[in-house]
């Protein structure tokens, strides 16, 4: 039996959970699941409250069985994870800051996402000639919100302490008011670089609570746009990391190749980024035909534009001088926290949604997940570098295989309240969804969990060591998503 | 390399021709902008984009501006690091609460003469988030907005459009 398996044995099982089980469990349960957590059986995959219970989701590392722990609250208060396994200090602070739950002997009190009035308080770093720099939440580039602080020594970072939650929306709370299509809508802006991601994600939790199937040539485009979402992305970050030492080269070649997809995702659904293009029980915008051809012309001129690029990134050593050995993350830190995406991909995980919950049409489709062990700039680099030859086959795949016939079809009302989880691969890593589906057919409580939790963390760790002048190459090399993250 | 620098040289530019000024938009700078400071700026503006908490769907779109087709610095617009060296603030998102004081100080440390794009559904009018409790809203609840680039977000285009406007106001 599974280390899964006698954890959800021990509680009392939720029958409208769809698809992986769910289990309201005791006190002792909720402390055993964190200590094999902390012993490494486990992965912490979601770690969610609502007004008067927290919820677990959990990952079998070797079977990749699935499945969330619930404990009720009705004294507002929980034992902490995050005090065995650390993974789930920030998702603790989060649920006390949105929910009023209490972590019990959690080892870090301060509020995370909704910031209070009085000065935060950074933790200290001490010793001699040590001098801070304080850095955002209005950044010198044109990225997102969010506060550095850097303790160094010298030319040396001492240490990283992030805050988050400049851009908290109270998005949950938004979902919770809302119908079905407005909680779409709301998903598909939780991170913008990742709304087809999303919005894949709520439609397939949705679908899951209220146990419809999309139409196939629905399932084929939704994968088809996921994998463009991921290209444009990919090809961005790579001419971002290449800029951020300085090889402007490089950056604006990428660029040209993630303008022609974003291009070609506007002609053949109608939005650059493809917002909204994803719905429960389909998809909104079907492709024609030229609209296809132009998308296989895309996939050959990316296969014959993005070589010279690569060869271009490997030959240059001042460039790689900057990026290789910069910003390590140790596998061993990857796996404790469960780092999806090229984060976790860099530094020896290979979790990927799309091969280990396998789901349609991806269980059709031939690829391959890239990792290495190096875990520097470099490496994340690579696996950007893979994946969009990966993807480039899968579209390719795709647009052959893509079946004929309706693309949406209409969601039944519930007759009783319905739960439904969904786990997509977006380009950065594992996106969670899960919601509650009320008896009205409206959305009770949604929780969407960005692959950024899990790897913010872990640009602390990565930095240490670095000079402060990498921290915008490593920073791009994570490309963690603020507004993902911060809700 | 020498190969990627040769063929910049002999390829025809993907840089595409500007895109025409939105009537509506120049409409609603002309109340707001005098003559005075459109001498002093000349065919220039410096800008400083701002994110109040947007959902990173309208930095991508900022981002555009700067490769190959759009390559906004050709037409003289161009973004600067710090608020102090700017004319415009490119502000996006439904401005968090916890961005709120970021947001006014980086206004008050822009030099006059100065400008305050909203850029997007959601600095026009707190788009989907409007209502949210932990939102203040539209950017103009916060500091004043000069024009409204409406969309979610909106194409580089349209956001190129819309900084002509302000340039030829």
């Amino acid at each position: 039996m599974s280390a899964l398996a006698d954890l959800l044995r021990a509680g009392r099982p939720i029958a409208a959970h769809r698809p992986w089980p769910r289990a309201v469990v005791g006190t002792d349960t909720w402390q055993s699941a964190a200590t094999q957590l902390r012993d490494g059986n486990l992965v912490l995959s979601g770690l969610w409250g609502e007004s008067n219970s927290v919820h677990m989701a959990l990952r079998d590392r070797a079977l990749n069985e699935i499945a969330v722990l619930s404990l009720d609250c009705p004294e507002r208060r929980f034992p902490s994870a995050g005090r065995l396994h650390p993974p789930a200090i920030r998702l603790e602070r989060a649920i006390r800051d949105l929910h009023g739950l209490e972590p019990l002997g959690a080892p870090d009190t301060r509020p995370w996402l909704v910031h209070a009035a009085e000065p935060y308080r950074f933790l200290p770093a001490e010793g001699e000639g040590l001098h801070q720099i304080p850095v955002g939440p209005v950044h010198a580039g044109t990225i997102e919100p969010g506060h550095f602080r850097i303790t160094a020594n010298g030319e040396t970072v001492v240490r990283l302490e992030e805050r988050l939650g400049y851009a908290h929306k109270g998005t949950e709370a938004l979902m919770a008011s809302g119908d079905i299509a407005r909680a779409a809508k709301l998903a598909g802006r939780v991170s913008g670089d990742s709304t087809v991601a999303y919005a894949y994600a709520f439609a397939r939790a949705v679908e899951a609570a209220l146990d419809v199937a999309p139409p196939p040539r629905a399932v084929w485009l939704r994968a088809l746009m996921a994998e463009l979402e991921r290209l444009a992305n990919h090809l961005g970050d790579i001419g971002a990391i290449c800029n951020d030492a300085s090889f402007a080269l490089m950056h604006a070649h990428c660029g040209v190749l993630r303008e022609r997809v974003l291009r070609a995702a506007d002609a053949a659904f109608g939005h650059r980024l493809m917002r909204d293009c994803i719905v429960p029980g389909g998809v909104a915008a079907d492709l024609a035909d030229t609209d296809a051809a132009q998308l296989n012309t895309l996939v050959d001129e990316l296969a014959r534009r993005f070589p010279p690029l690569v060869a271009l990134y490997d030959n240059q050593a001042s460039l790689l001088d900057r990026t290789v050995g910069s910003g390590i993350l140790r596998p061993a830190l990857a796996r404790q926290f469960g780092a999806g995406g090229f984060v976790g991909r860099a530094s020896g995980q290979n979790f990927d949604a799309r091969r280990a919950v396998a789901f349609a049409p991806y269980d059709r489709l031939e690829f391959e997940v890239p990792t290495r062990t190096d875990g520097d700039v470099n490496a994340r680099v690579w696996i950007r570098i893979h994946e969009v030859e990966q993807s480039l086959s899968l579209v390719r795949q795709l647009l052959a295989g893509l079946p004929d016939g309706p693309v949406r079809t209409e969601l039944p009302a519930p007759a009783e309240p319905r739960e439904g989880m969904a786990l997509v691969e977006g380009f950065r890593g594992d996106i969670l969804i899960w919601l509650r589906i009320g008896a009205d057919g409206r959305v009770e409580r949604c929780h969407p969990r960005d692959p950024s939790w899990f790897q913010w963390p872990l640009l602390e760790a990565a930095i240490e060591g670095n000079i402060v002048a990498d921290f915008p190459l490593c920073n791009k090399s994570f490309n963690c998503s603020y507004s993902g993250h911060d809700l | 390399m020498r190969r990627h620098l040769f063929e910049g040289l002999i390829r025809k530019p993907l840089t595409e021709p500007a895109p025409r000024i939105d009537d509506v938009a120049t409409a609603e700078l002309a109340a707001s902008l005098d003559r005075t400071a459109r001498k002093r700026l000349g065919r220039s503006l410096s800008i400083r984009a701002v994110d109040a908490g947007s959902c990173n769907g309208c930095e991508l779109e900022i981002i555009a501006l700067n490769n190959a087709f759009y390559d906004l610095e050709r037409l003289g617009l161009r973004f600067v690091a710090s608020p102090r060296h700017a004319d415009v603030l490119l502000v996006t998102g439904p401005v968090t609460k916890n961005m709120r004081e970021a947001l006014q100080r980086t206004y008050h440390a822009t030099p006059d003469p100065k400008w305050v794009v909203a850029l997007g559904d959601c600095a026009a009018d707190g788009g989907l988030f409007a209502g949210s409790l932990a939102c203040i809203g539209a950017v103009d609840a916060v500091i004043p907005v000069d024009i409204h680039i409406r969309g979610c977000p909106p194409s580089p285009r349209q956001i190129l459009a819309a900084l002509l406007a302000l340039l030829e106001t």
